[in-house]
């Protein structure tokens, strides 16, 4: 479980003071998901940052009960273009003084489960932007995470690639049983994905509501009803914060 | 390779320059490059130039390398890490744009004038080249490449071999191809007093003796060493920044 109490973030010292964060409390249950959604500005990336360690809150906690181990993809992959395809997935394990072979093994798998065989030896450089996502996803996956913090991670694809992706995160949720926590921008995906939705503004970053959504999990539910009727509440929603 | 076609053919347009400006010139201080040429030949053939390319060669490649072993970390080092950057800049911005070669005389006190003051000298003045760009080159590292790093629980140290270096080498060469050519200089500068060995010596001999085309086979052959760095080192990043050179 994911519980975040009363979370702050602030830039800055005295008049250049700049309130990111205000008062975010909510919790993620595990195996389950959550998207978090809002305008540009709104913090939802730094909101990302502070779940995954990388920053610490100004003021409130977050706490992550049990051992877990947590994989995290950044806005444009994060990947290591000095790096082959093979190398830069295996380099969670590498870098934990894994056995060669079993490194090997573990790449060679995800190569396989990310339809990216044959490309071990290429540098991301030579691969399209959904195939560098895919090797980011394997990359994260490498040491099996209990937890999958994604910002924005199919931003700059076609419409196609994108939903394909969004099924393979889907597959890849249910499998490993993990709980994925992703920054979007797109009210599809967030709907898609996200079986709890937190919806922010911004001028400080809040949570203005979150939306249960049990419905995300399922493969089809792109085609029904209630798709589009909760992808349109999440616009209403949107929309209002925007007019004020 | 249609590149080593088009530096050959760059080759053969600067000897032709070289030799009309022989023959407009009309003067002793500008041989023909074919008298030059023979000249470099026989001298090469019979060995009597050899030796003299190989100890300048050794001076030049230890310098470079005291410098870049040094260099490398240090720069990495002070641009990676803020408390370090804050406290020698200062230090670097002062020494940097200093003539080092004004430092000589005081070299030669402490290292005589063997080969260690030679060496030291050229390694001192390559080492702020490589020095300045190495830091420079760590501080603009992208910060998600470092986050990425502390997402995989990556330690201080890993991160360095992982992606400071990596990410800074195309810099780092870049900074070692202008350090050849000021190495090459400085070579010949401590090489034209205190030794009868090395091709800044046959160069300042030869001009004493107002023997011409001696002199600029001492010139051709010190060009040729350099050029022989320069492409060592490009084989070297084809082979350790392959990833630059896909596409």
């Amino acid at each position: 479980m994911i519980r975040t109490d009363s979370v702050s973030l602030q830039y800055g010292w005295g008049d250049s003071a700049h309130q990111v964060l205000q008062d975010i409390t909510f919790t993620i249950k595990r195996g389950s998901s959550c998207a978090i959604i809002g305008p540009s500005g709104c913090g939802k990336t730094s909101l990302l940052f502070l779940l995954a360690g990388l920053r610490q809150p100004t003021e409130g906690h977050i706490i992550i009960e049990g051992d877990y181990r947590s994989g995290t993809i950044l806005q444009n992959y994060g990947l290591f273009p000095w790096k082959t395809v093979r190398k830069n997935i295996g380099l969670g394990l590498t870098l934990k003084k894994t056995d060669k072979q079993r490194v090997e093994q573990r790449v060679g798998r995800l190569l396989e489960d990310m339809e990216l065989t044959g490309f071990g030896d290429h540098f991301p450089s030579q691969l399209s932007g959904g195939m560098q996502q895919r090797v980011a996803l394997a990359r994260a996956l490498a040491v099996d995470p209990d937890i999958l913090y994604m910002d924005e991670p199919l931003s700059s694809l076609d419409a196609l690639t994108r939903e394909r992706l969004q099924n393979l995160i889907l597959d890849i949720w249910q499998k490993n049983r993990l709980t994925p926590v992703l920054v979007t921008h797109s009210i599809e995906e967030a709907v898609f994905l996200g079986r709890q939705i937190l919806i922010m503004s911004k001028n400080p970053g809040k949570i203005v509501q979150i939306v249960e959504n049990t419905q995300a999990g399922d493969p089809d539910y792109r085609q029904q009803d209630s798709f589009f009727k909760l992808c349109n509440r999440v616009r209403a929603i949107l929309r209002e914060e925007e007019n004020g | 390779m249609a590149r080593k076609r088009d530096i050959l053919i760059a080759g053969l347009v600067l000897l032709v320059l070289w030799e009309i400006a022989a023959i407009l010139l009309d003067t002793m201080a500008l041989p023909e490059p074919w008298a030059v040429a023979a000249d470099l030949a026989v001298k090469v053939v019979s060995g009597s130039l050899i030796d003299d390319i190989a100890i300048s060669g050794m001076r030049a490649l230890l310098g470079l390398f005291f410098a870049v072993i040094t260099a490398v970390p240090l720069g990495l080092l002070i641009g990676s890490e803020p408390p370090l950057r804050k406290t020698l800049s200062p230090f670097i911005y002062l020494l940097y744009p200093i003539p080092h070669v004004v430092l000589l005389p005081l070299v030669i006190i402490l290292f005589g004038i063997g080969n260690t003051s030679k060496i030291f000298l050229i390694s001192l003045i390559v080492f702020f080249q490589i020095l300045v760009t190495a830091r420079d080159a760590a501080k603009n590292v992208h910060q998600n490449y470092l986050y990425s790093m502390q997402t995989l629980d990556a330690s201080h140290f890993q991160v360095y071999v992982h992606v400071i270096l990596p990410a800074t080498l195309p810099k780092i060469l870049t900074a070692m191809r202008i350090s050849i050519g000021t190495a090459v200089a400085i070579l010949f500068f401590v090489e034209s007093f205190a030794t009868t060995r090395g091709l800044g010596y046959i160069i300042m001999d030869s001009w004493g003796q107002a023997d011409y085309v001696a002199l600029y086979t001492g010139i051709s052959a010190m060009a040729i060493l350099g050029f022989s760095l320069y492409l060592m080192l490009d084989r070297l990043e084809r082979r350790i920044c392959r990833w630059q050179n896909i596409h």
